[in-house]
């Protein structure tokens, strides 16, 4: 299963300043785990100690808040578009 | 002068910046520093970036006597806020110094006795308490040399940066959901900038605008809620200050506010622990309530659960102004409310309504929804015992009825309709 990771400008030092990345795996969590593979340590911004989604971090896959669906269990079927968006926008 | 918020590890503050006595972004989160610049979000945990200060360490009266004889706009405050000093001699639309209503005979509908009073911001140049946050974001866009202003907003950010951005020179391009209510989108467009409905929600406009900042097709661009967001939400603070200043240099004892995204709240807390810091008003304990729609409640919802952080929802509620379902400041506004000793609640869309009418009737002011929302929540925390009514109480009224009419459409209606002779007139009923 392969996506595309939409990356925020404050985690593209970890991509070498690219905006998309592809990334394998058939949940969200695989995912993040591959990416960090590929780009070590990306994946600690994003989620705490625990492992869970950090507070001020929205993830969709393609136009779905992961946490109105099944957070990091999420499935992410091929060619799905996974976003990584800092939360503290608007208002 | 002396640094008010914490110091932390990370670089140092931009010195060719000039936005007055703010000296560096502070992470709420972890602390972690960064200097000014447009960036709202912390490189290392994706917490929200803060204003840190050099406030003014002098004589407080000399303070007092200064802002008292400063414009009557927010900039009579540019000392406590990040703009450099010469603020008001620049375009802008100088917003602030709104009405504090002495709201009496509302008192009495509700039973408040310790004194109640209706901050009206509907009194702001584009009607909204926008034009607040958006003045302080247009210095921080003129220091960072953006020429595009834009933001995702629910209607009344788009007027103001519209607005804003024409008396500053700037291009504008906002971003609304594409139904909004028909007075807010006129005032977006009005203006001449450019105006983009969104086929979604306030959350997927604020979405595309987060990813747009990080594309080419968005480069260059200060988006006020966004990458200039710390600067921006700074102008809230001015609420607090106004209100304090306008009740004789005094803080208030309950504030009741609505809550959209939640910054707004938060910055009124800061703006009082502000004044209280620089000692133009003397400490005291104060309660902040939120103050929410049911269509659309996530914080009032994690408030009464006992969550400290917020689930979020759908927004379905004609308080459209306050329907952001994913509210960024959620958490803080938690937070808030019980350190505090406030509450958060939230009214049906008839209690707004019934309580844009009560607020008319009682005081002569037409309120947005949001309005309707504040006083409907003081209602009700009063009917639970939450809120003292023998205590000063405060209301935020945010923004115009003007801009929703379709809220009261059905139920402001005339009296009669009749032919023009004096016998209709009688017939109608409604002759003294």
């Amino acid at each position: 299963m392969s996506v595309t990771v939409r990356i925020p400008t404050i985690l593209r030092t970890y991509t070498g300043g690219k905006a998309e990345v592809t990334a394998e795996g058939q949940t969200l969590s695989d995912v993040l785990a591959d990416l960090d593979r590929n780009h070590q340590g990306i994946a600690a911004r994003v989620l705490d100690e625990d492992g869970k989604l950090r507070r001020f971090v929205n993830v969709y896959v393609n136009d779905d808040d992961v946490r109105f669906t099944d957070g990091l269990k999420t499935p992410t079927p091929d060619g799905a578009g996974v976003s990584i968006i800092p939360a503290v926008a608007g208002g | 002068m002396s640094v008010l918020t914490q110091a932390g590890a990370g670089r140092a503050a931009t010195p060719s910046i000039d936005l007055g006595p703010a000296v560096a972004l502070s992470c709420r989160e972890c602390g972690e520093r960064f200097g000014l610049a447009p960036i709202f979000a912390c490189a290392s945990c994706f917490g929200p970036l803060e204003i840190a200060y050099e406030l003014p360490s002098g004589d407080p009266e000399e303070l007092r006597r200064r802002i008292e004889a400063g414009p009557a706009s927010i900039w009579r405050y540019a000392p406590l806020l990040p703009v450099p000093a010469d603020v008001a001699d620049k375009p802008n639309l100088n917003p602030g110094w709104t009405k504090l209503v002495k709201a009496d005979r509302l008192a009495a509908a509700l039973g408040v006795t310790g004194g109640l009073y209706v901050k009206d911001d509907s009194g702001n140049p584009t009607h909204s308490f926008k034009d607040r946050v958006v003045a302080n974001a247009v210095e921080a866009a003129r220091a960072f040399g953006f020429t595009t202003l834009s933001c995702s907003s629910t209607g009344n950010l788009a007027g103001a940066v519209g607005a804003a951005a024409a008396r500053a020179g700037l291009r504008s391009c906002v971003f609304i959901p594409h139904d909004l209510e028909q007075g807010k989108v006129v005032m977006a467009a009005v203006y001449g900038g450019d105006v983009v409905g969104i086929e979604g929600t306030y959350d997927d406009v604020n979405r595309f605008c987060s990813e747009l900042i990080g594309d080419p097709a968005g480069e260059g661009w200060g988006f006020v809620n966004v990458n200039l967001r710390p600067y921006y939400a700074e102008g809230s603070k001015t609420l607090a200050y106004e209100i304090c200043e306008q009740l004789g240099w005094r803080l208030p004892d309950q504030l009741v506010v609505p809550i959209a995204s939640g910054s707004q709240l938060t910055k009124i807390d800061k703006g009082l622990k502000e004044l209280i810091a620089v000692g133009l008003v003397e400490d005291k304990p104060y309660k902040i309530f939120g103050a929410q729609a049911a269509g659309c409640s996530p914080v009032s919802q994690a408030y009464k659960a006992g969550h400290d952080v917020v689930r979020p929802v759908r927004p379905d509620t004609i308080a459209k102004s306050l329907a952001i379902g994913n509210p960024a400041d959620g958490p803080y506004v938690l937070d808030i409310a019980r350190r505090t000793g406030g509450a958060v609640e939230d009214v049906t869309d008839e209690e707004i309504v019934d309580a844009i009418h009560l607020l008319a009737r009682t005081e002569g002011v037409f309120a947005e929804t949001a309005g309707g929302v504040t006083v409907g929540v003081t209602r009700k925390l009063i009917e639970s015992g939450a809120l003292d009514p023998s205590l000063t109480t405060v209301v935020l009224n945010t923004g115009d009825g003007l801009k929703t009419l379709d809220a009261v459409d059905s139920t402001a209606r005339p009296s009669a309709i009749i032919r023009p002779n004096l016998d209709a007139f009688r017939e109608a009923g409604l002759a003294s």
